[in-house]
């Protein structure tokens, strides 16, 4: 008899998520209980993670699912930032009349497949997983119906979607035919270098996952999707599946094809390269914030890639440090959208903004913060995520890759500095809404002091990473 | 000693602007609580400062004060000290800051808090820039000061300041990204960031020259060097009077401080090699910042122009690796410090009243507003180096260290004193002599109270030093002699 402690998480919101949707369709205008339910169901699940907290690697359901370390802080990550997603959109879903069941239920259903994702440790549990997480994301986009660029967004990006899905997929089956098994060991085990196809695999299934990271040359959705999605679930977007997709490259690296390291190795610099550059030089022409951001991602997802790149240990755990340090970034930036609100109706150009500093000093000064620690300006915690990245990539005496992510950083600094320039620089309009929701205001101020005295202790997040040892 | 006195210092300023940014004090009650509080700060620091230099020992070469704390896992530790070198800068810094605040305390109405804990931040980095005994730490404080002063360029500046608060952030970033890089090469080829351990260990040849072109490329952005200067004079021009200040004064000094402590200290060999490069650049500065500086319609961008000249004779004088050369450098750095600061201030002063900078709107200000003449004259002849003060110490000294490596540099590098003297004269000659066409200028008013402290406290300094350059050279003696002889060992050693 295996031991369910270690999955309780899992099993237990997927429990709620039948619960909640009984609640939500016998219970007339139960949005409001729902949705706070889902953020208790989190809070609890977070809990039973902590509870089974183990040193050990421990396997499940003849060896395709794996709690280790990098799991364990993966989905921790995973849960506290959609904890903190759905605390901080309350008040937007609501004013923009898009509060319904749903809405939370599908954000469970969603972090069920990402944690399923990070745990997968075998082909078809992880497309399970993913396909989990992709469905619940296409409804999410379209969430807000009556606006014709969210239903174009969650076309958009289902289509995409199952088209790199189907790619990935494609690979699967060819690492499948080739190795004959699904389980991550024993593919790295079975894998021939010689045969072609291995290498085919290999591309495919990469392909499929720098979708969903939006990793330049397959980052062409995100822009689309992150402007015409509801801004809620843009920041849903832009943090918590990147989380998940970037553990499964971890995984999907440095077990299954860890042999294969000289082949993926480039296309790893490669996309990273592309990726810095492209969303270095695309973000400067943008107009609307959420595209903005979405380029800025873009470049984000850049550097997190350079860190697997190198192929040691610290690059892993220097990834996963850039994503946690990413995320919160994001979540403090997507709260100071949350708040450009005035006439009930919500403001995302970038020329809204303009003489912010004026009427709203505070948000303002966490705009400042949050745009110089993107940019990576010390001593800022951006600057201390791009300063390990580089750490390692420098060690590895990788350059080339160094320098231009260096240079890019400092070409992507234009635009952050344009809004910080249209905030401080530029005469005032008129004034936003005050804004009194609790849980908004206290995820703005938490990421932002992070972010600004992240410099009195750095080594704490390097503490939290350090025992995840993947090779 | 254990009372942790540098880390007090560059934690002062900071302390104050938390209690500023914390204070309700808005522009009706005149924000009297935050200049209090700004005015208290900074001026204890800078007494605090002073006491630092009184019990500096200058007999020793080892780095006093240190203070060690584990700060990123161990492999980067927080580590802060001060030899002969650092501690006149920190007194320049402490000073300037000082005066910077009781300047703009009388002269901004709009976001004055903001703006005095701008400041106030600005002094705890470049204290901190001045103090670090640690690779990244340096790099830290040295770029963190690009935030308060995009800042305060972009928000109290002049009408082209978005272009200049551009222009200077990104120059400089672009600069420095690539001396990051170097950094970090440096922890993986001697396994230390730690200064004091590279002094130690040396760094391989074979790298030397590469990470010296890193390190000069943030270095040539920040002193400004012919010809990466051209963020300098927009950045002056748009800056509001006490940014002026704080650039010119301050933060161009950081850079010339980097090539004493990284590039000669860490690179010996790689500074042989460029010394040609060096020398090119430098007297491209000097002479041809002179001829620009000599067509200058704007008071403020001919003061920056000169600045980039100055700048020159400091870097000429570091990079002869001579006991002359290199305290003329330290000497003329802080003399141009405390120089262009005053003329920036007297910039300040008719700008306030007349809203122009133009050297045509003035002229025979002599007759309206005398006090502020006399002073104007004393900056603009320390501006030339006249004996007397400390300006011609510190060219008279880097002069006599360029002659001993090169006849030819040197007569050069003479003739942008010439220069000097022919722009700053007629600068003053046109603005304070002269009929006064202008009559707007008649109802200007001599200077202030305020005014008149500042300059004077400049001043007296200016001339002290000029005079009696001996409490300067004692202090940083002994460890440029240290800095010397090391760099001939090294360079004995390889050859």
């Amino acid at each position: 008899m295996e031991n369910f402690n270690f999955i309780l998480s899992e099993i237990f919101i997927s429990i709620s998520i039948m619960i909640l949707l009984l609640v939500g369709v016998f219970k007339k205008n139960s949005s409001n209980l729902v949705y706070s339910l889902a953020i208790i169901v989190l809070v609890i699940s977070l809990g039973l993670i902590f509870n089974s907290h183990s040193k050990d690697e421990i396997y499940f359901f003849k060896d395709s699912y794996k709690i280790d370390q990098l799991s364990i802080f993966m989905k921790i990550i995973t849960i506290i930032s959609g904890i903190f997603v759905l605390i901080a959109s309350f008040n937007y879903i609501k004013s923009e009349k898009i509060f319904k069941i749903e809405y939370g239920i599908l954000i469970l259903c969603s972090i069920l497949g990402m944690l399923v994702m990070i745990s997968a440790y075998d082909l078809i549990v992880f497309y399970i997983g993913l396909e989990l997480q992709s469905l619940a994301l296409y409804v999410l986009a379209a969430f807000n119906r009556n606006n014709i660029k969210s239903s174009e967004a969650g076309l958009k990006y289902f289509v995409l979607s199952a088209l790199s899905s189907g790619i990935l997929l494609y690979g699967c089956s060819l690492i499948y035919g080739y190795s004959g098994t699904t389980n991550f060991d024993l593919i790295a085990k079975n894998i021939l270098l010689t045969e072609l196809g291995n290498v085919f695999g290999l591309v495919f299934i990469l392909v499929g996952l720098a979708f969903k990271i939006s990793a330049v040359p397959f980052h062409m959705w995100a822009p689309d999707v992150y402007e015409g999605s509801p801004t809620s679930v843009t920041l849903f977007f832009a943090i918590v599946p990147k989380v998940a997709a970037l553990t499964v490259i971890i995984r999907f690296l440095y077990v299954p094809f860890v042999t294969l390291i000289d082949q993926w190795q480039v296309i790893i610099i490669f996309l990273s390269l592309a990726s810095m550059i492209f969303g270095a030089i695309a973000a400067i022409g943008q107009k609307n914030l959420k595209r903005l951001i979405a380029y800025s991602s873009i470049g984000h997802m850049g550097y997190a890639l350079a860190g697997l790149a190198v192929g040691t240990n610290s690059g892993i755990q220097n990834s996963i440090i850039y994503i946690c340090i990413y995320l919160i970034m994001n979540l403090g930036i997507f709260c100071c959208l949350f708040t450009l609100k005035r006439n009930d109706k919500f403001y995302d150009n970038v020329e809204d903004l303009s003489g912010l500093s004026k009427n709203h000093p505070l948000i303002s000064f966490s705009f400042l913060i949050l745009l110089f620690s993107l940019a990576g300006i010390p001593p800022l915690a951006g600057f201390f995520a791009k300063f390990y990245i580089f750490i390692s990539v420098i060690e590895e005496s990788m350059y080339f890759l160094a320098i231009v992510g260096l240079l890019s950083s400092v070409i992507s600094a234009f635009y952050y500095l344009r809004i910080i320039k249209i905030i401080y620089f530029d005469e005032a309009t008129d004034k936003f809404d005050q804004v009194n929701d609790l849980g908004l205001k206290i995820t703005l101020c938490l990421s932002t002091i992070i972010i600004l005295l992240y410099f009195i202790y750095p080594s704490a997040l390097i503490d939290l990473v350090t025992n995840i040892n993947i090779i | 000693m254990n009372f942790p006195i540098l880390s007090s210092l560059i934690l002062l300023p900071t302390v104050g602007a938390i209690f500023i940014f914390l204070t309700k004090s808005s522009s009706k009650s005149n924000y009297n609580s935050s200049k209090y509080l700004a005015l208290f700060t900074s001026f204890f620091n800078f007494v605090l400062s002073i006491y630092l230099w009184y019990i500096f020992d200058p007999n020793t070469s080892n780095f006093q004060f240190v203070e060690n704390r584990d700060w990123l896992n161990g492999f980067i530790n927080y580590k802060v000290g001060i030899d002969g070198i650092s501690i006149l800068f920190i007194v320049l810094s402490t000073l300037i800051a000082a005066l910077c605040i009781v300047n703009v305390c009388n002269h901004i109405t709009n976001k004055l808090k903001d703006f005095l804990i701008a400041i106030l931040l600005m002094e705890s980095l470049m204290i901190g820039v001045f103090c670090s005994l640690d690779l990244v730490i340096f790099y830290l404080f040295f770029e963190a000061g690009l935030i308060p002063m995009f800042l305060i360029i972009g928000i109290w500046g002049g009408p082209r300041r978005v272009y200049s608060a551009f222009k200077f952030f990104l120059f400089t970033l672009l600069g420095s990204v690539l001396m990051l890089v170097a950094i970090i090469s440096i922890y993986w080829i001697n396994g230390t960031t730690d200064i004091i351990e590279l002094y130690n260990l040396g760094i391989e040849p074979k790298y030397q020259n590469l990470l010296w072109l890193a390190f000069f490329s943030s270095f040539a952005v920040k002193t400004p060097m012919w010809p990466v200067h051209t963020w300098l004079p927009d950045a002056h021009v748009e800056a509001p009077t006490a940014g002026s200040v704080l650039l010119a004064a301050i933060l161009l000094k950081m850079a010339g401080y980097g090539f004493i402590r990284f590039s000669i200290g860490l690179f010996p060999l790689a500074s042989e090699y460029f010394v040609p490069l060096i020398y090119f650049l430098s007297l491209v500065a000097i002479i041809y910042t002179s001829l620009v500086a000599l067509m200058q319609e704007d008071m403020k961008k001919l003061i920056a122009y000169s600045s980039v000249a100055h700048m020159g004779f400091v870097t000429l004088g570091i990079f002869t690796f001579t006991k002359q050369g290199l305290e003329g450098g330290i000497i003329q750095m802080i003399s141009h410090g405390l120089v262009s600061a005053a003329l920036f201030l007297c910039v300040g002063v008719v700008y306030e009243r007349v809203h122009s900078r133009l050297i045509v709107t003035y002229g025979g200000l002599v007759s309206i507003m005398p006090k502020y003449a006399v002073l104007f004259m004393i900056f603009t002849l320390a501006a030339i180096g006249l004996p007397g003060t400390s300006g011609f110490i510190g060219e008279f000294l880097i002069l006599m260290g360029v002659f001993k490596k090169s006849f030819w540099v040197a007569t050069i590098a003479s003739l942008g004193v010439i220069l000097a003297a022919a722009y700053m004269l007629w600068l003053y000659k046109r603005v304070v002599f002269g009929k006064v066409i202008n009559k707007e200028l008649l109802n200007m008013l001599d200077l202030r109270k305020s005014e008149i402290f500042i300059l004077v406290a400049l001043a007296i300094p200016t001339i002290f030093f000029g005079f009696y350059p001996e409490p300067l050279l004692n202090t940083i003696d002994v460890s440029i002699n240290n800095l010397i002889e090391t760099y001939n060992k090294q360079i004995f050693l390889n050859k």
